[in-house]
């Protein structure tokens, strides 16, 4: 058994959509794996079902083993597509109330991405601008030694350099038997990053190949391949 | 010289090129140790596992060896290093001779003008 993440023919409804449609899929551990669609594709519904905030309609999620409960959730360490952050609490009080909250924080690192970052601990969250606030969430998730890193659009709010230094912070932070899954639709900034990319489409895994192997096979970036294959979903 | 990741070739052997160039060129020198996979990977802002892949390329290639303890050297075999560079001239005149074939020169006017060209250079 060296499955990090397990789902079967995972079905969610919202009312008459049906946002997942059978999605099977296994992740182990040590990977970078990107999820990857366009909007409405299910992606933030998946995260969701991985980290017990939504219930399937059908269909199982196994974390290490177990449904996601009161033990996934202290292995896996999520970043939300929204801040969720008391305006008037300042950095320093986020650091404090994880390091309180989350066994496998630790507040050396999370120290030292604040300078990486250039967050000061001192600020109040509502002074921070967009990227500051999503560099400050990263910094809160990646500071956790996690088995299962949830991230979801970590980039969508912060300029292509600021994306970069990003991407790096992950990089070099994430604990290395942990597996980092992140959604996203910004897929050049994250391609060279990515071990496995996942392609949801309509609630559906049409796609779940190593970006190496796709590009041997397919001749081409996988950024490329997204275009082709979501070119009908535009209009 | 940074790492440059481009379009649409697998990235791992794109990584295996550069490193191999920078070996080659003396950026990391005969004997010297060799960065780790992880600082490699942070430097390019690629997956540690892939910039892995190309480690593994370098070692096949007899350019990079791995100690048990201490960590990985620079071959200072002075013939697996030479071998290499005439791989990558051979690799790049390969393409050159290529490149004009499509312009429609022939092998014997490309190899002219690259003289030519190579003597304007020296000027």
């Amino acid at each position: 058994m060296n499955e990090l993440v397990k789902c079967t023919g995972l079905c969610r409804d919202f009312g008459s959509v049906r946002a997942l449609d059978g999605v099977d899929l296994t992740l182990e551990p040590g990977k970078i794996v990107g999820l990857l669609g366009p909007n409405g594709s299910g992606k933030t519904t998946l995260i969701k079902i991985l980290n017990g905030l939504l219930q399937p309609t059908a269909g199982t999620v196994e974390i290490c083993g177990a449904a996601p409960g009161p033990i996934s959730k202290s292995l896996i360490s999520y970043l939300p597509d929204r801040g969720y952050f008391p305006d008037w609490m300042r950095v320093e009080d986020m650091v404090e109330l994880f390091d309180d909250f989350y066994a496998d924080f630790d507040r050396v690192k999370a120290g030292e991405m604040c300078l990486t970052l250039g967050l000061e601990p001192g600020s109040r969250i509502k002074t921070l601008s967009k990227g500051t606030k999503e560099k400050m969430q990263l910094m809160l998730v990646m500071s956790r030694k996690a088995k299962l890193y949830l991230l979801d659009e970590p980039i969508a709010g912060v300029d292509p350099a600021a994306r970069e230094f990003i991407m790096k912070t992950i990089l070099t932070n994430y604990n290395e038997d942990g597996t980092v899954l992140i959604s996203t639709h910004l897929l050049l900034d994250v391609e060279q990053v990515l071990d496995e990319a996942i392609f949801l489409q309509r609630g559906r895994v049409v796609l779940h190949e190593a970006v190496d192997s796709i590009r041997e096979r397919t001749g081409d970036s996988v950024d490329a391949l997204f275009r082709q294959m979501f070119r009908s979903d535009m209009w | 010289m940074d790492f440059q990741i481009q379009g649409s070739r697998p990235i791992w052997l794109q990584l295996a090129e550069q490193l191999r160039q920078r070996i080659v060129t003396g950026v990391y020198p005969p004997g010297s140790h060799f960065p780790s996979v992880r600082e490699l990977a942070a430097e390019a802002g690629v997956n540690p596992n892939t910039m892995q892949r190309a480690m593994t390329q370098l070692e096949t290639d007899g350019l990079v060896i791995t100690n048990r303890t201490a960590g990985r050297t620079v071959t200072d075999d002075p013939a697996a290093l030479e071998a290499m560079r005439g791989q990558l001239a051979a690799e790049r005149t390969g393409e050159y001779f290529k490149d004009m074939k499509a312009l429609g020169y022939s092998r014997a006017d490309a190899a002219e003008i690259a003289r030519r060209e190579g003597e304007k250079n020296d000027e």
